[in-house]
This record gives C-alpha cells, sequence and structure tokens, in this order.
C-alpha cells in the first residue's frame, strides 16, 4: 500500500539511482576497494557522462549498472534492465546484422512477425538501410557500432549504457557517430550513461559530465553542460570546456605521482 | 523557418558523409570465378597423382624394381580395379566399410557432443575426466581390438566399440576447447540481453564454440577411419563381410599385390572424399561466414 502511494506521488524520476554504491574485491593482497561511495541519479531522457582516468573503476561501475556485477555495499535501482554497449562491437559473427538485431528482439520477448520489420527500422534508424543482409565482417568499424547501437536500442531499455563505445573508431568516423548519437539520442528520448576517457567526447555529448577520481573511484566533481546542441567537438564553449575539466582532471591524476 | 532548414541541411549533410565513409571503408568481396577454383585447387592435385603414376610406371618400365610380386604395375593394379568393378564387388568392399565408419561416426558424435557439454561447462566432470579424454586421444585405437574383440566377439559390435573408443575423446575435445574459446564479450553480451542459463547455452555459447566442435568433428571422422580400418584387418571372420581392411588382409594372405595395392588406395580415397566432400565444405561454410577464412 504504502508502496502504491509512494509511486502515485511521486512517479519514477531516474533511469538509474546509485546511493554510496562500493564495489570491493578480495585480492591476494587483501580487499581492494575499487568503488568508493558513489551516488548517482540518471533522470528519463538524460545523457550523462562519466570521466575519468585510468583506475577509476569505469567499467566494474557499468557493470554494476547492468545487473552483470553486484555492489559491495549501497543501493543501485534501474528502471528495467539496461542495455549496455561495448568498446568492442561485441556483435555475434554468426548472425547477420539484421539477425543480430533481432536475436535482441527475440530474447525481449517480441513476436517473430514483428521482428524482420523491427529490425529494420532500427537499421534504418542508424542509417544503415540495406544492412540487414550484411555478415558482420563485412561492415567497416563505424558501421559495426551503429549495428551495435541498433541491437542495444532494440531491447528498448530506459537506459542505454556505453563503455568507451567509440573509442576505437577514427577521428572522423568517431566525430560522425557523435552527431548520430546525438540524433538518435533526441529522436528516442532514451537516457544514456556514457563513460570516457576523453574529456571533449565527454563535453561533446552530455548534458551533465561527472568526473570519478582514481583508486578508489569516486564523484570527484560534476558540471552541468548548457552548451546547445548541435555542438561539434572543436566549438569553442566545448573546448573551453574541455580545458577547464582537463585541468581538474590532471589535478586528480598529480595527486597519484605524490607517495 | 530559418533554424529548422539549417537542421535538415545538417542531418542531410550527416547522412551524405556517413554514406560516403561506410562506401570508402567497404570493399566488395566476390565469388572466385570457376576457372580460377579449377587452376587454383583442381589442377595441382592431378599434376600430383600424375607424377606419382609416372614415377610408378617409369620404376617398372626400367626395371628398377623388376619384381611383380613386390611392386605391380598400375595397369596390373587397374586390372585389379576393373575385374572387381565387373564382378560388382567393387561398391560392396566400400559400402561395406563406408556404411559402418559413418554409422560409428553418428554413435560417436551422439555420445562425445553431450560428453563435451558435460566437460566443458561442469568443473567436477572437467577435474575427474578431462585429462583421460585428452589422454585418450594420443592412444591408437588399434590397440582396443584386442580387448574389444575378447569383450565382444568378432562382430559389428567390436567394430563399432573401437570406432567409439576412438572417435568420441575427438569430438568432446572439439567441444570443450571450442567453448573454452568463446570470447568472454560474446557472454557479456548475451547476459545484458537477457540470454543466460540455457537460451544463453543456446544462442550464444553453442553458435560461438562451432568452429571447434566442427574441427572435433573432422578429427572424429579421421580417427573413426582409422580405428575401423584397424578393427577389420586384425578381426577379420566370412560373417562380417568384406569391407576394406578385410580386402587388404585377403590380398596378403593370397599374396595378392595387386589386391593389397587396391585395398590401400580404396581406403586412402575413402578417407580424403569424406573428409572434402563433407567436412571441409562445412567447415569452410561456418569460417567464410564468421568473416575468419582469410582469401589469399
Amino acid at each position: 500500500m504504502a508502496t502504491t502511494l509512494a509511486t502515485a506521488a511521486e512517479p519514477v524520476v531516474h533511469a538509474a539511482r546509485l546511493e554510496n554504491v562500493s564495489k570491493s574485491y578480495t585480492t591476494p593482497g587483501g580487499q581492494q576497494l575499487v568503488l568508493d561511495g558513489i551516488s548517482l541519479d540518471v533522470a528519463p531522457g538524460e545523457f550523462v557522462t562519466l570521466l575519468g582516468a585510468s583506475g577509476c573503476g569505469k567499467s566494474t561501475l557499468l557493470n554494476l549498472v547492468a545487473g552483470l556485477d553486484r555492489p559491495t555495499s549501497g543501493s543501485l535501482t534501474t528502471d528495467g534492465r539496461p542495455a549496455l554497449m561495448f568498446q568492442e562491437h561485441a556483435l555475434f559473427p554468426w548472425l547477420t546484422a539484421g539477425k543480430n538485431i533481432e536475436l535482441a528482439l527475440k530474447l525481449g520477448g517480441v513476436p517473430k512477425p514483428q521482428r524482420r520489420a523491427r529490425a529494420e527500422e532500427l537499421l534504418e534508424l542508424v542509417r544503415l538501410k540495406g544492412a540487414y543482409g550484411k555478415r558482420v565482417h563485412e561492415l567497416s568499424g563505424g558501421m559495426r557500432q551503429r549495428v551495435a547501437l541498433a541491437r542495444a536500442l532494440a531491447q528498448e531499455s530506459k537506459l542505454l549504457l556505453m563503455d568507451e563505445p567509440f573509442a576505437a573508431l577514427d577521428a572522423i568516423t568517431r566525430d560522425v557517430l557523435h552527431d548520430e548519437l546525438t540524433r538518435i539520442w533526441q529522436e528516442t528520448g532514451v537516457s544514456v550513461l556514457f563513460v570516457t576517457h576523453n574529456v571533449r567526447e565527454a563535453v561533446r555529448l552530455a548534458q551533465r559530465v561527472v568526473l570519478l577520481s582514481s583508486r578508489p573511484g569516486r564523484v570527484a566533481r560534476e558540471w552541468t553542460v548548457d552548451i546547445p546542441q548541435p555542438r561539434r567537438i572543436e566549438d569553442a564553449p566545448v573546448a573551453e570546456l574541455s580545458r577547464e575539466i582537463t585541468e581538474v582532471l590532471r589535478g586528480e591524476i598529480r595527486r597519484h605521482g605524490q607517495h | 523557418m530559418a533554424s529548422t532548414d539549417t537542421k535538415t541541411d545538417r542531418s542531410a549533410e550527416l547522412a551524405d558523409v556517413e554514406a560516403g565513409l561506410d562506401a570508402l571503408e567497404t570493399t566488395e568481396t566476390g565469388r572466385t570465378p570457376v576457372r580460377r577454383i579449377v587452376v587454383d585447387k583442381v589442377l595441382p592435385p592431378i599434376v600430383a597423382i600424375t607424377v606419382v603414376l609416372v614415377v610408378w610406371q617409369a620404376l617398372i618400365s626400367f626395371k628398377v624394381v623388376d619384381d611383380p610380386s613386390k611392386l605391380p604395375s598400375p595397369a596390373d593394379v587397374g586390372r585389379e580395379f576393373q575385374a572387381a568393378w565387373l564382378q560388382g564387388t567393387l561398391l560392396d568392399f566400400i559400402w561395406t566399410s563406408v556404411s559402418r565408419g559413418l554409422l560409428g561416426f553418428l554413435l560417436a558424435l551422439a555420445i562425445g557432443t553431450p560428453l563435451g557439454v558435460l566437460v566443458a561447462r561442469v568443473k567436477f566432470v572437467r577435474a575427474a575426466i578431462g585429462p583421460i579424454l585428452s589422454g585418450l586421444q594420443s592412444l591408437p585405437s588399434v590397440a582396443w581390438v584386442p580387448a574389444a574383440v575378447i569383450w565382444l566377439g568378432l562382430n559389428n559390435s567390436m567394430m563399432y566399440a573401437v570406432i567409439l573408443l576412438g572417435a568420441v575423446p575427438s569430438v568432446a575435445n572439439g567441444l570443450v576447447s571450442g567453448i573454452d574459446q568463446v570470447p568472454p564479450l560474446f557472454l557479456r553480451a548475451g547476459r545484458t540481453m537477457g540470454a543466460t542459463g540455457l537460451r544463453g547455452a543456446w544462442h550464444i555459447v553453442l553458435p560461438a564454440a562451432l568452429p571447434g566442435y566442427l574441427a572435433g568433428l573432422k578429427q572424429g571422422w579421421a580417427f573413426s577411419w582409422r580405428s575401423l580400418m584397424a578393427a577389420e584387418i586384425i578381426a577379420s571372420s566370412p560373417d562380417l563381410g568384406i569391407g576394406l581392411g578385410a580386402l587388404l588382409e585377403n590380398g596378403r594372405n593370397a599374396s595378392s599385390m595387386p589386391m593389397v595395392f587396391q585395398a590401400i588406395i580404396l581406403i586412402l580415397f575413402v578417407g580424403v572424399a569424406i573428409d572434402l566432400l563433407i567436412f571441409s565444405p562445412l567447415e569452410r561454410w561456418v569460417l567464410r561466414n564468421r568473416g575468419l577464412l582469410v582469401k589469399s
């Protein structure tokens, strides 16, 4: 009863909510704390980037949010099961581009007669009309990531987790995919939690940038990015904010050299 | 509506840039023309066989080996084939062995596959029989023939037992290494899509393990065939019908070198033919679909 009332009075206002989440692993040298008291909300339709240097536990954090791992302490809730996109495309090479998307639809419970049309629709959304029957190895790196994006969107999740998805691409392709991701995010209204170590990428894409410190990962600072979209990575305001964030990030990294 | 116009312009421009990148970064892979296949794949083995025949004939013609009971001429062996063909027994010899071999192999498949899944997925089973299974692979299955004869007698069950002992470890081990080599990334991707447990095994693990499994099948067939020949040579009995191994043994008993040669050629021919007609195309098809077959 209480739950119902709470829901009625306060509809779900977050795609993901992390409260004081910590994660530690048991290593031969004892307990190793990877994430220390992370609190973070992602609002519905919000685009948040997580930024940090090596050892900030970005991937651990995404695994927790994706439900692939459990936090040691703290609470974590998401609105349904999030979709996850990796740095490597992770498409299944025994299936065509279209069938990869259809597998996600099938596992998500979409009835068979609708799958084909929905897969074509998603391919069109990432501008890969006609790639349905293509094998993964026949696609370029950028095309693979777009199919992977389409497959992630096929899960109809409220939250899309992205683990440095463009890090392995060349600069021109990455730039184009930034534009694409922004467009698709605006068209679909999905919430995005995007992990990267590239400051400009973070500023180019996000409404909010969250900087994590390293070893253990803590939220160091947050910035709200109110530069209007469409942005370009070389725009002056993007560069300016990137410089500011980079300064703080360098300060964070510098601490680790002073022992 | 200047802003809307620029927005559409931008979107159209982006689509064009993207289409350009896609076109630049993909290469069309067409099929190889038939002429190329003939020159690259069919011609070399024909040349090799011709060379062997020429050298063989030369040894006879120049009297390097002047003893037909040691080395019969290609023509003598040819006449042996012709006689068997005219009597209608040639296909019987082949069919007796091939039907046994394939049936035995299918049994090995039916036993080796679940065994492989168990060894790959259940820790205790792996620790218990994993090493034995790999060890069995290096034990020549001819070593089982005496035991199988004593246990089962001179009959078809004994043949199948020897085939199974030879082929099951290969099939199981192939599947185990196939499953072990499934990239963890695929498993993670599958899990985030909701493919866990049986659904994960069916949609992710088994298809990902297919290349390793096929390699195991190929080796399993080679082992089946070898084991069967060993069994047929050692355990010949009139009740068993004349397979290729028995043909070889009969040739030896009759001191008929042409018959021995005929049997050896047939054994080799069947082994190669099954591989060439069934396993190689299957393996190539799977690898090509996954872009794992590098065209040279």
